[in-house]
């Protein structure tokens, strides 16, 4: 048994190995992306988080699956959301939905903008969680004359979707090198080397991230609600097997077992 | 067995029964087996007493059954089976409909979970024989039980109607079309359209929920019914009907219940249940491996995601498929690759007519022996692993390599379960 073990605890690190060097050789260069600071907890940055994303995003892109209510659970009242976040007559019972139809948003930016309800799920990959591509994607948008929209972006070249928030972050240029391909010798390749910033928005760089941490803290709160509730209730669950199931059950094997030799 | 025999009520674990109980346990059992069947499947069905950690996965894949059961229940309440609100209801599901969220988590927690203990069940019945004869029907019926899990996740699969969902379904039921000359219509006979579209959903959601279930429960039944008659093997190997007390009590036996149920599999279910909770309250998605995060995006029929993946536990498969690129005999690579995949997922029927060695049990067989079985876990684990993975030259080869063994180690198994010098088998089990 013991032996048998050992055999196949080495034969998943085997696997394991041949795995990861597999995989480092198939793909070498990946998306690097910004870690995002984790708001979804924090009512306050939550709070705020709504408000741009109702003044700014809402207003092509949808989230269904969200009553405007729900926002409740991030210490909103009835009052304040009727007060503060809804502008042409929806009910606080509503859904957080968009006049536009499918078909002009289709027109207008070449692909219809993506329901929001679960994005901050949808887009996590193996570069990194969802919060993270969305918190560098918000921050990457950069002057491109060549786009329809004027604008462009690292994470999401040649994305449909201007940069709604300008205003705030400023207007930005991307600046690329010209560096030696180091896989071909004699030919170069061009690299982004950053950002320069054109004209000054509203906000300064650091407040700018921070304005976007809480904008991606609300969305990753968006796509699941009941996360944190999910997560307290697990502690209860795991703590009523762990330390009352888990030992009544251990109990009955031995009571059972004592006289089986 | 004790059929028109009167005999005092005596239940095990409960002692005699007091009047009106066992008045009532009379009146029932002059019209219905209950007691006999009480005691030929619980109370006296005789279990090896040396049963160990492997021989918890039988009655968990029980209790995942029934968890998914009374999930889907539960889901098929709220659920949608329409291409234009599938996606919606499960959000709705996640966020409206109270405990909702618990539910859909715990069935698709569920799903991954059935097949981790459906393959270490299967494990456990490969390293101890516990096909070979007389149990080659319990092994049957097994496979068969495995194969229906299969057409059961693939067709609620598609059920959350996201992007993986859609394009997985497309991929797969495009797989048929290139059988040849009914291929095509076959393909469109099965989506019931030319794509994967509403009508494909609702035709996977009566099989996830009715056909495929029904066939599973009869399935499981008979894989038990077949267990009860012949008895369990052990991790000895041993047979332990072959030495009984003068009651005709197998010396090396127990009964089942309540030794197995509350002294043995029910610590056991506490355990899992600690392992299943926390996956559902702490890591739903499983880094990606129990939900998909593309599938978080609704189904688009005109966008095919840049690398369409299945979920883990067919990935060890979609490398085999994946693997077979050479037109061997006129024959269309994809047909291979098809025949692939199918050949090694029914080449398990075989084993108990594939193993030719002399004892049961890897603990009397050769050293080589478990350095094979090891090699053979390997080449599980990597396809497994390439298969969730974008295709790269370097994945192609390895996969080649690893479907080769794969096959190998069945095929091979008449010749090299033979080589080798055996252990002796002891008469009776070890504890």
């Amino acid at each position: 048994m013991k032996k048998l073990l050992s055999t196949l605890l080495l034969a998943l690190v085997a696997a394991v190995t041949t795995g990861a060097a597999t995989a480092a050789l198939a793909n070498e260069e990946g998306l690097h992306l910004d870690h995002a600071p984790d708001r979804s907890t924090n009512v306050q940055a939550l709070q705020n988080g709504a408000k741009l994303f109702v003044n700014n995003c809402l207003n092509c892109h949808s989230a269904q699956s969200m009553r405007y209510n729900r926002l409740k659970d991030i210490g909103l009242t009835d009052e304040q959301i009727k007060g503060n976040l809804l502008f042409t007559g929806e009910k606080v019972g509503d859904m957080m939905t968009v006049a536009m139809t499918k078909k002009d948003a289709k027109e207008w930016f070449g692909a219809a903008p993506p329901d929001l309800s679960v994005i901050a799920r949808a887009k996590s990959s193996e570069a990194g969680s969802g919060a993270d591509w969305l918190y560098t994607y918000l921050r990457t948008f950069y002057r491109d004359d060549a786009r329809p929209t004027g604008w462009n972006n690292i994470v999401f070249p040649n994305v449909g979707m201007p940069h709604v928030l300008y205003e705030l972050q400023g207007e930005q240029r991307a600046v690329y090198v010209n560096e030696k391909d180091p896989h071909e010798a004699g030919k170069t390749v061009r690299k982004f080397e950053g950002f320069e910033l054109e004209k000054a928005g509203k906000l300064s760089k650091l407040e700018y991230d921070s304005a976007v941490a809480d904008l991606v803290g609300y969305l990753v709160w968006m796509g699941e609600p009941e996360a944190a509730h999910r997560k307290q209730l697990g502690i209860l669950v795991l703590i009523f097997l762990g330390l009352f199931l888990l030992p009544c059950a251990w109990w009955l094997h031995h009571a059972y077992w004592k006289n089986i030799h | 067995m004790a059929a028109g025999k009167k005999e005092p009520v005596v239940v095990t674990g409960l002692g005699k029964l007091d009047k009106p109980a066992s008045g009532l346990l009379t009146w029932v059992d002059a019209r219905f087996p209950l007691m006999e069947n009480w005691r030929t499947h619980l109370s006296e069905y005789y279990a090896p007493k040396n049963f160990n950690f492997w021989y918890f996965f039988g009655s968990l894949a029980m209790l995942v059954l029934v968890i998914q059961i009374v999930t889907g229940i539960f889901l098929v309440m709220h659920y949608k089976p329409d291409a234009q609100k599938a996606f919606e209801s499960v959000e709705y599901i996640m966020r409206e409909v109270p405990w909702g969220w618990l539910v859909r988590y715990m069935h698709s927690t569920g799903a991954s979970m059935f097949f981790i203990v459906i393959y270490l069940h299967m494990f456990r019945g490969m390293i101890y024989g516990s096909y070979r004869k007389p149990r080659e029907l319990v092994w049957i019926f097994g496979v068969m039980i495995f194969l229906c899990l299969m057409g059961e996740a693939f067709f609620g699969y598609l059920l959350p109607w996201g992007q993986m969902s859609f394009w997985g379904a497309q991929v797969i039921v495009n797989l048929f079309g290139a059988i040849p000359i009914i291929g095509p219509d076959l393909s469109i006979w099965i989506r019931g359209d030319y794509v994967v579209s509403d009508a494909t959903l609702n035709r996977f959601f009566s099989f996830h929920v009715i056909a495929i279930p029904l066939v599973l429960l009869g399935l499981v039944a008979a894989h038990i019914l077949a267990l009860h008659e012949v008895g369990s093997n052990n991790p000895d190997g041993v047979e332990i009907k072959d030495k009984k007390d003068e009651h005709g009590i197998p010396l090396d036996g127990i009964p089942f219940h309540p030794y197995y149920t509350l002294g043995h599999d029910l610590f056991a279910a506490v355990v899992f249940l600690m392992v299943f909770s926390a996956i559902v309250f702490f890591a739903p998605e499983m880094g990606g491996y129990f939900l998909e995060y593309n599938n978080f995006i609704a189904a688009d029929p005109l966008k095919t995601p840049p690398h369409i993946a299945p979920v883990w536990y067919f990935t060890p498969y979609y490398s085999i498929l994946r693997a077979m690129v050479w037109n061997f005999f006129y024959i269309d690579a994809k047909v291979w690759g098809v025949i692939g995949m199918g050949a090694s997922t029914l080449i398990f029927f075989f084993l108990p007519w594939l193993d030719r060695s002399p004892v049961k049990s890897i603990r009397y067989r050769p050293g080589m022996h478990k350095v094979i079985y090891a090699v053979f876990v390997v080449c599980f684990f990597v396809l497994g692993y390439l298969g969730t993975q974008p295709p790269s030259p370097v994945g192609q080869v390895v996969s080649q390599i690893g479907t080769v063994l794969y096959f190998a180690f069945f095929l091979g198994m008449p010749w090299w379960s033979r080589m080798g010098q055996f252990k002796p088998v002891p008469d009776r089990v070890t504890m």
